[in-house]
């Protein structure tokens, strides 16, 4: 197999994860930069819409750097797509591949599943909910508790921060519940 | 001030270095976004079916992936204590401690529940984009709604 054909094999976990963890040095080592993705989403409210709210009032550009970074994160999903994009479907596990198929999603082609996320899909009340609500949770929940999975569960913890601990344990706890309590009440919709 | 403010009610993090970055230095966080982007989607991280299996534990994989991104994220920061490793432009490295406070549970139990949903964290948002999942723009506004919508009700939440 060539390097290529390698790289776009999906890459494992022990690849993956390290990778990841990474980022926290050479943030910090590049700019004294700590990694945290949720900001971002702060830092736009405060340039196009801060509205007189105070809690949008202070010198964003100060913090463009992470603006930079998600458009980064952006081309990188561009990049990945196009030219390094595994032919084959995205491989699931049998009993997930089962209980959706009870929902009609039987279409795993993608890695976000076009049955469930699309613009048709969005005039739906499942998809609505899935695309409009599953997002205002994500930015309200993750400013309310301050970071997300970047900045409290990895970075946060990398730097042995408790309450990174607590909130990640939140995440974890409203993600098992969402999954296995409510969101199949949403997919029979 | 504003600045300061925040800092106290928010444990986000507004960034330690008094070195002004200009648009051209921004560009090296660019290249560490687009290799942390590529990432994202080949090791699928940005599936919706690998956060669906992590939380029906029908998986290992993301376990996987956020427990070593951690353990090799804790060495890091030992390391660079350790040794007082400083940053390029020599600045001594500052990392701001994350204070407790209630929307850490409040918040982190709703983000979880949005995570689940949508299957993505807010950097996955943006890689989904990318790979040409258009109908995540909404989403995406979505997502900066509820961070405004966060931010104008703050004062009357508990914390």
């Amino acid at each position: 197999m060539s390097l290529l054909e390698i790289i776009k094999e999906p890459w494992p976990w022990y690849v993956a994860g390290p990778l990841i963890g990474l980022t926290v040095p050479i943030l910090l080592i590049i700019g004294n930069k700590s990694f945290g993705i949720s900001s971002s989403l702060r830092h736009i409210c405060a340039m196009c819409i801060p509205a007189n709210i105070p809690f949008f009032k202070y010198d964003w550009k100060k913090e463009s750097w992470n603006l930079f970074f998600v458009f980064g994160i952006f081309l990188g999903g561009v990049i990945a797509a196009y030219f390094l994009s595994n032919p084959n479907a995205v491989t699931i596990a049998p009993e997930l591949s089962e209980q959706l198929a009870g929902y009609g999603i039987t279409d795993h082609t993608g890695l976000v599943p076009s049955q469930l996320f699309s613009w048709e899909s969005l005039f739906t009340l499942r998809g609505f909910i899935m695309i409009v609500v599953g997002g205002f949770l994500v930015g309200f929940g993750t400013r309310y508790a301050g970071g997300c999975t970047s900045g409290h569960a990895i970075m946060g913890l990398s730097n042995l921060q408790w309450p990174s601990l607590v909130a990640t344990i939140c995440f974890m706890i409203g993600g098992f519940v969402m999954a296995l309590l409510i969101l199949p009440y949403i997919l029979s919709l | 001030m504003n600045n300061l403010e925040n800092k106290n009610t928010d444990t986000e993090r507004i960034n330690a270095s008094q070195i002004k970055d200009s648009g051209f230095s921004n560009l090296k966080y660019l290249i560490v976004g687009l290799f942390f982007g590529i990432v994202f989607v080949k090791a699928e991280i940005i599936s919706w079916f690998r956060i669906q299996e992590m939380f029906n534990l029908q998986s290992f994989f993301m376990y996987g992936v956020i427990g070593s991104a951690v353990a090799v994220g804790v060495i890091s920061v030992f390391l660079i204590k350790k040794f007082n490793i400083k940053t390029l432009q020599g600045e001594k490295i500052e990392i701001q401690p994350k204070t407790f406070s209630k929307g850490q549970i409040y918040g982190g139990l709703m983000f979880g529940f949005g995570w689940a949903i949508t299957g993505a964290c807010p950097g996955p948002l943006f890689a989904q984009i990318g790979t040409g999942a258009t109908v995540i723009v909404v989403t995406l506004l979505s997502a900066i709604a509820g961070t405004w919508f966060y931010g104008l009700i703050k004062d009357k939440l508990p914390h």
